[in-house]
C-alpha cells in the first residue's frame, strides 16, 4: 500500500510523528509517520524511529489479548516509517473531554475508566510509556470504554516499579494540563487497584516511593 | 519604581546583580575554577564566594551606580544547592538587609532562572527546559506553579558532561561543558550511546557509565568523536522530551534556561524541532543562561510587586526546594 496512490491529509502533529487520514480498502484510515527529525543525527533517528514503530505495532496488537481496545493495524512500512491503521473517526482525546466544559459532571465515571483500562494493560504487563490524556480516545462520548494509542515507548515488563513509573507519568501530566486533577487521579488509583489483581496494591506502593524519590531528588546549582 | 540587589551562590557562581524594574543595571560575577579533572567542593567553593563577596558588593554597587538607601528589597537564593556556599550567601545577605534596614526575600533558584529568560527573550508562556549542572527538568506554568512535567530521574544532564569532561582532563575554565562543546565541532564519527527516555523523563548516569568506559579502553574513537556523540546523544533526550510537552500542552514557544542552555548545539537542534511544529524557542546567552545574581534581583521584585516577603525565622537555606513548590502570585494568566 502506498500513500502516495491516495490522497491522504495531514491532520496532526503529534509529539513525534505525523497523522494523516485517508482510506484503506474503504475503511477509514491513519497513517502515523515518524517522519525524520532533522535535529538528530541520522543514525540515532533512524535506529529510535524503528524502535518505537516496532514497539508500537507490536503492544497495539497486544492490547486485543489484554482486553484494552485499540486501533487495528492495517498494515506496516518499515522503510518509511509508516504504520496504517483504523481511524478512530468519532475519537476525542481525553484531554479534550476533560476541557470541554460540557462534560464536567462525568468525570469521575471518566477517571474510574481510565483507572480499570491501565489495570488491565498492566495485569498483562504492557507498559504505555507515555499515558497523558492526549494518547487516550474516547468515542462517541462513551465514556465505560476508552481506546489506547500512541504505543512508541511502550514495552513489557512485570516488575511494579515500571508499572509505578507509568502511573508517575500519568500524574504528572494530568496535574500540569488539568487544573485540579487531583481528586480525579484518586479515582482513577482506586479502580486500577480493583482491575490489576496481580499486582496493584505493590505498584501503588512503588508509586508512592517515586513520588517521595522526585521530591528528594538533590538539586545544586 | 522598585530597585531590588540579588545575591546567588548555589553552586560555584558568586553572583550580585541590581535590577530597577527589569532593567538589570549591574550583574558581576565571579566562577570558583578547580584545576582540569577536580570538581568543585563544598567548603571551597563557600570559602571562595567568602573571600569575593565584599569586593563583589562594592563593584555592583559602583558599576550601578546605586546608593544602597536606594535599594528597596535584599533577595538571596533560597536553594535548591549546595549546602555551604548557599549558607555563606545568605548570611552575607541578612547582614546587609539589616545594615540598611531593608526588607528580604527567599528565591527559589529555578524560578530565577525562569523569570529571568522571560524577562530577558520575552516569551509569554513556554514550555520550560530547565537545564544546568544540578537540573533537568521540563516545566509547564499552570495555574500559579511551575509544574514539572518531566525531569532526569538520576543525574543532570550538565553533571554527565561536567563529569565526563573531568574525565577527559579537560579545562574547567570557563565552563566544563563549554569546553565539550568546543571539541565536538570537530567530532566526525558518532557512536551509538544509550539513549534513555521514559515518556517525559530522562536518565543520564547510564549514558555517563558507557561512555566513561569507551573513553579509557577503546582507541578507535578521538575525544571530539566521544564529545560530539555524548553532546548529540543526550541532547536529543532534551529535544525529544521537551516536544513530547509542547505537544500534550499544545504549546507553542521553547524557553531554554540554565548553564547547559547556553550551548548552542543545544539551541540549534531545539530551533529544528521548533521549526517543524511552526513553534518558537527561545534562549539566552551566558551572561543569563549561567547562574547571576540578577535572575535573583528580578524574581525577587517580581514577589515584592506582589507583597510576598520572607519573614526573618524563614531567612534559611534549603538544599532541596522544588520548582512547583513556590505559588507564582506574580502571574494572573491560568
Ligand atoms: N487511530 C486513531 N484514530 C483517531 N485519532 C488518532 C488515532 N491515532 C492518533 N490519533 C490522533 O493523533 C494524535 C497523535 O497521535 P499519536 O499516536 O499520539 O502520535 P504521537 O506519538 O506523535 O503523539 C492523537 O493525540 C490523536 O488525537
Ligand atoms: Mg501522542
Amino acid at each position: 500500500m502506498d500513500m502516495k496512490e491516495q490522497p491522504y491529509v495531514l491532520i496532526k502533529q503529534g509529539s513525534e510523528a505525523k497523522i494523516y487520514s485517508g482510506s484503506f480498502h474503504g475503511k477509514p484510515c491513519l497513517v502515523k509517520e515518524r517522519f525524520p527529525k532533522r535535529y538528530r543525527h541520522p543514525q540515532l533517528d533512524r535506529e529510535i524511529s524503528t524502535q518505537r514503530l516496532k514497539n508500537e505495532v507490536r503492544s497495539l496488537v497486544r492490547c486485543r489479548l489484554a482486553g484494552v481496545h485499540a486501533p487495528t493495524v492495517y498494515c506496516v512500512n518499515m522503510e518509511l516509517n509508516h504504520i496504517m491503521m483504523e481511524h478512530i473517526v468519532d475519537g476525542v482525546t481525553v484531554k479534550d473531554y476533560i476541557k470541554d466544559p460540557t462534560s464536567k459532571s462525568n468525570l469521575d465515571q471518566l477517571a474510574s475508566t481510565i483507572g480499570t483500562t491501565i489495570g488491565l494493560l498492566h495485569s498483562q504487563n504492557i507498559i504505555h510509556g507515555d499515558l497523558t490524556t492526549s494518547n487516550m480516545l474516547i468515542r462517541s462520548g462513551d465514556i465505560s470504554k476508552l481506546t489506547m494509542i500512541d504505543f512508541g515507548l511502550s514495552f513489557i515488563d512485570h516488575s511494579a516499579e515500571d508499572k509505578g513509573v507509568d502511573l508517575y507519568v500519568l500524574e504528572r501530566a494530568m496535574l500540569s494540563t488539568h487544573p485540579n486533577s487531583e481528586s480525579l487521579f484518586e479515582v482513577i488509583l482506586k479502580s486500577y487497584l480493583k482491575t490489576n489483581k496481580k499486582d496493584g496494591k505493590e505498584t501503588l506502593k512503588k508509586l508512592d516511593e517515586i513520588r517521595l524519590r522526585g521530591r528528594k531528588r538533590s538539586m545544586a546549582g | 519604581m522598585v530597585v531590588s540587589i540579588g545575591f546567588e551562590g548555589s553552586a560555584n557562581k558568586l553572583g550580585i546583580g541590581i535590577v530597577r524594574d527589569g532593567i538589570v543595571l549591574a550583574n558581576p560575577r565571579r566562577t570558583f575554577i578547580t584545576p582540569p579533572g577536580e570538581g568543585f567542593k563544598p567548603v571551597d567553593t563557600a570559602n571562595h564566594h567568602q573571600l569575593n563577596i565584599v569586593l563583589l558588593l562594592k563593584e555592583a554597587l559602583d558599576e550601578a551606580k546605586i546608593d544602597p538607601h536606594e535599594i528597596d528589597v535584599v533577595c538571596y537564593t533560597k536553594g535548591p544547592g549546595l549546602g555551604s556556599p548557599l549558607v555563606s550567601v545568605a548570611v552575607f545577605a541578612r547582614t546587609v538587609s539589616q545594615l540598611w534596614g531593608k526588607p528580604i526575600i527567599g528565591v527559589n533558584h529555578c524560578i530565577g532562572h525562569i523569570e529571568m529568560a522571560r524577562l530577558i527573550t520575552g516569551a509569554q508562556n513556554p514550555i520550560v527546559l530547565y537545564v544546568s549542572g544540578g537540573n533537568t527538568q521540563i516545566i509547564a506554568y499552570s495555574q500559579k506553579r511551575y509544574r514539572i512535567f518531566g525531569e532526569t530521574v538520576d543525574i543532570a544532564v550538565g553533571n554527565c558532561l561536567d563529569r565526563f569532561a573531568r574525565l577527559l582532563k579537560l579545562s574547567n575554565h570557563p565552563s566544563p561543558g563549554h569546553n565539550i562543546e568546543q571539541l565536538a565541532k570537530n567530532g566526525k564519527i558518532y557512536v551509538p550511546l544509550p539513549y534513555v527516555v521514559k515518556g517525559m523523563d530522562m536518565s543520564f548516569s547510564g549514558v555517563l557509565t558507557y561512555i566513561e568506559d569507551f573513553a579509557t579502553t577503546l582507541q578507535e574513537y578521538t575525544v571530539e568523536d566521544l564529545c560530539f556523540s555524548l553532546q548529540e546523544t543526550v541532547f536529543a533526550m532534551l529535544v525529544e522530551t521537551t516536544e513530547r510537552a509542547m505537544a500534550h500542552c499544545g504549546a507553542q514557544e521553547v524557553l531554554i534556561c540554565g548553564g547547559v542552555g547556553c550551548n548552542i548545539r543545544l539551541q540549534e537542534m531545539m530551533a529544528e524541532m521548533c521549526k517543524e511544529r511552526g513553534a518558537k524557542v527561545f534562549a539566552t546567552d551566558e551572561r543569563f543562561c549561567i547562574d547571576n545574581g540578577a535572575m535573583i534581583a528580578h524574581a525577587g521584585a517580581e514577589m515584592f510587586n506582589v507583597g510576598v516577603l520572607t519573614s526573618w525565622e524563614d531567612t534559611f537555606c534549603t538544599q532541596r526546594y522544588r520548582t512547583d513548590e513556590v505559588e507564582v502570585k506574580w502571574r494572573n494568566d491560568v
